[in-house]
């Protein structure tokens, strides 16, 4: 009985998902009446604009990633290391862009750096991708800094350290050579996971004025019929792709496989 | 003359002293353990001598330089790790390699330096292996051939035995022994295992509560304890009470036997109680010649161990251990059985402290 329910629980829950995802899929490919075709994609394809924002996200979503490891991995060793004490201090923090709209973050910054304040980025498309970068960075950090910790906490961090001290090695040694490598398997997790949001993500760019992806699927949703679904499976696709090279390079990694 | 100095050595964390005025004179190529229970301080007097921890007080010099101020990767020590610590991302070769290539060695004197070292440790075929792929026991080694590439000139060892299984442990610890003194590198061992400590140190360090109970060869630690808690740490004790009678002999009766203690200290007046100790050899079985005094006992346990066997007995009312070698035309006595035991009062240790 119990096997029963749990079938019918999961059954049930695998129709939520995957209903709509049908019916999107099936929708995009009817843009040729009387048949299946994949001309909605083919239209995505062909606009330049996909592209172009496309690429801008992709751009913005590597400078990101990289911001965001230098930032999050040598603050997460530090905790873990220095000062465990202040551990659930630094969760909140990085908890809070979940619970501060996207919107209050982005007004926040245009008022404090618009073009009359001391600091202008928003006067020049690089400042303001700057600004956008820092933007996303908040943003992911809640994942980045879980992955890097849950990754990290797989490993003896303190005596690893001292083994690499006591061998001559300084913090940036060891924070390169014996960290970073050892928690890579986490810090891509983290990384791709920057990756979806970044793409997806429509508020700050739209309210920063930047040629993002997300502006650019509101916008074709806006004035297309059947686009906006093949875009959405085009976004489903990368999402999951990136969710099989995190299987991926898991399984490749040999002291990773070892850990496990 | 003396290699590494530690100087009245203070550790405090918070209100709690852990090591208090520890001081150590220790000479090149000698190999010193640490013995002690586990919240002795001496983990935390190895950390001070790496650089992990600072002394709150006090000194380190190494060849007479002054290091207490200085950083851990500044102090050219080699160190070895109960949990191994070996970096999982890295093959044996390049763990070994490590300390070289930090230190910025060209790539020819590496490769050289690192198949020397794992000739030195017997695993010159698994270079290319990740950790993973080893045993503990092939772990550890690494971590030797590891912490000894760089060249440190003291090499500290934090019970690195303690996580491998018994046979593993003895033969690694001879081996590290061999390679101690076949390099002549002076070498700090923190261990809480006193067979371990005697078996392969020139001097043992007996730590008892921050402090330095008794400094010395193992043999003088073992036959020769200072105060109560070495001799009860060290070894197994059968502790009895006697009587002094005769003070400025060292006479003293135990169950009605007389016996002469060349250690009875002279303040002693008659009829005062001394407590004294007796290891479990030098209770011996049945009549001996030369022995001062003659006690009954009743066995009330036999554990037959290989080449020694250990018998529990009950004697001039205490319980006591008793060893005796194992002999195959002479089998042990069976539970219940009266024996008699020889004993001398040159045997006896005075308990201080």
């Amino acid at each position: 009985m119990t096997r029963f329910f749990a079938w019918a629980a999961f059954l049930l829950g695998s129709l939520f998902f995957l209903l709509p995802l049908i019916g999107m899929t099936e929708f995009s490919l009817k843009a040729r009446r009387g048949e299946y075709s994949f001309d909605a994609y083919m239209r995505v394809f062909e606009d330049q604009r996909f592209w172009d924002t496309f690429s801008y996200s992709l751009i913005l979503a590597a400078a990101t990633i990289v911001v965001g490891v230098f930032l999050v991995v040598p603050t997460a060793y530090w905790v873990r290391l220095k000062l465990p004490q202040a551990r659930p201090v630094i969760e909140f923090i990085t908890l809070l862009p979940l619970v501060i709209p996207a919107i209050v973050i982005v007004f926040g910054y245009i008022r404090l750096y618009n073009t009359s304040s001391f600091l202008p980025m928003t006067g020049s498309a690089l400042g303001t991708d700057i600004l956008l970068t820092m933007g996303y960075t908040t943003l992911a950090l809640p994942y980045m800094y879980r992955s890097v910790d849950t990754g990290l906490r797989t490993i003896d961090v303190g005596t690893l350290t001292e083994a690499a001290q006591s061998l001559g090695a300084g913090w940036v040694t060891i924070l390169a050579r014996i960290i970073l490598p050892n928690v890579m398997v986490a810090v891509l997790s983290g990384a791709f996971l920057t990756l979806a949001i970044v793409l997806g993500e429509f508020t700050m760019a739209a309210l920063l004025n930047r040629p993002a992806f997300g502006p650019y699927m509101q916008l074709l949703g806006a004035n297309r019929a059947y686009e906006p679904p093949a875009l959405a499976v085009i976004a489903f696709a990368i999402t999951w792709g990136c969710m099989g090279l995190m299987q991926l390079v898991t399984r490749l990694s040999k002291h990773e496989r070892a850990k496990a | 003359m003396s290699f590494l100095t530690l100087t009245h050595l203070e550790k405090t964390f918070g209100q709690n002293r852990v090591v208090k005025d520890f001081s150590l004179s220790i000479a090149k190529g000698e190999f010193i353990s640490l013995l002690g229970p586990s919240g002795c301080g001496k983990t935390t007097v190895l950390r001070m001598v790496a650089g992990f921890e600072t002394p709150t007080s006090g000194g380190i010099t190494i060849d007479g330089r002054d290091v207490t101020g200085l950083r851990a990767n500044a102090r050219n020590i080699g160190m070895m790790f109960q949990a191994y610590a070996l970096f999982p991302n890295m093959t044996v070769a390049d763990n070994v390699g490590f300390g070289l290539k930090v230190k910025g060695a060209p790539r020819a004197e590496r490769e050289a330096r690192v198949a020397e070292m794992l000739k030195l440790i017997g695993l010159s075929d698994l270079g290319g292996r990740f950790p993973f792929q080893l045993s503990g026991g092939q772990q550890q080694r690494v971590a030797l051939a590891r912490a000894l590439a760089p060249r440190p000139s003291v090499l500290l060892l934090d019970e690195p035995l303690s996580a491998l299984d018994a046979k593993v442990r003895v033969s690694l610890r001879n081996e590290i022994r061999q390679i101690q003194q076949e390099l002549g590198i002076t070498t700090i061992f923190v261990t809480h295992d006193q067979e371990e400590a005697m078996s392969i140190s020139d001097r043992i360090v007996v730590m008892n509560g921050g402090v330095a109970d008794q400094v010395g060869a193992p043999f003088d630690i073992y036959n020769r304890p200072r105060t109560r808690f070495v001799a009860n740490f060290v070894g197994t004790l059968n502790t009895f009470d006697v009587q002094v009678t005769d003070p400025a002999q060292g006479r003293v009766t135990l169950a009605g036997q007389s016996l002469t203690l060349p250690d009875a200290p002279l303040a002693s007046s008659v009829g005062q109680t001394l407590s004294v100790a007796l290891r479990p050899e030098a209770l011996r079985l049945g009549r001996l010649p030369d022995a001062e005094a003659l006690l009954t006992a009743r066995v009330t346990d036999v554990h037959f161990m290989g080449s020694v066997i250990r018998l529990k007995a009950e004697m001039a009312g205490a319980l006591v251990s008793l060893d005796t070698f194992n002999r195959p035309d002479a089998p042990p006595p069976v539970v219940g059985s009266e024996v008699e035991v020889s004993l001398s009062g040159r045997d006896f240790i005075v308990l201080q402290g």
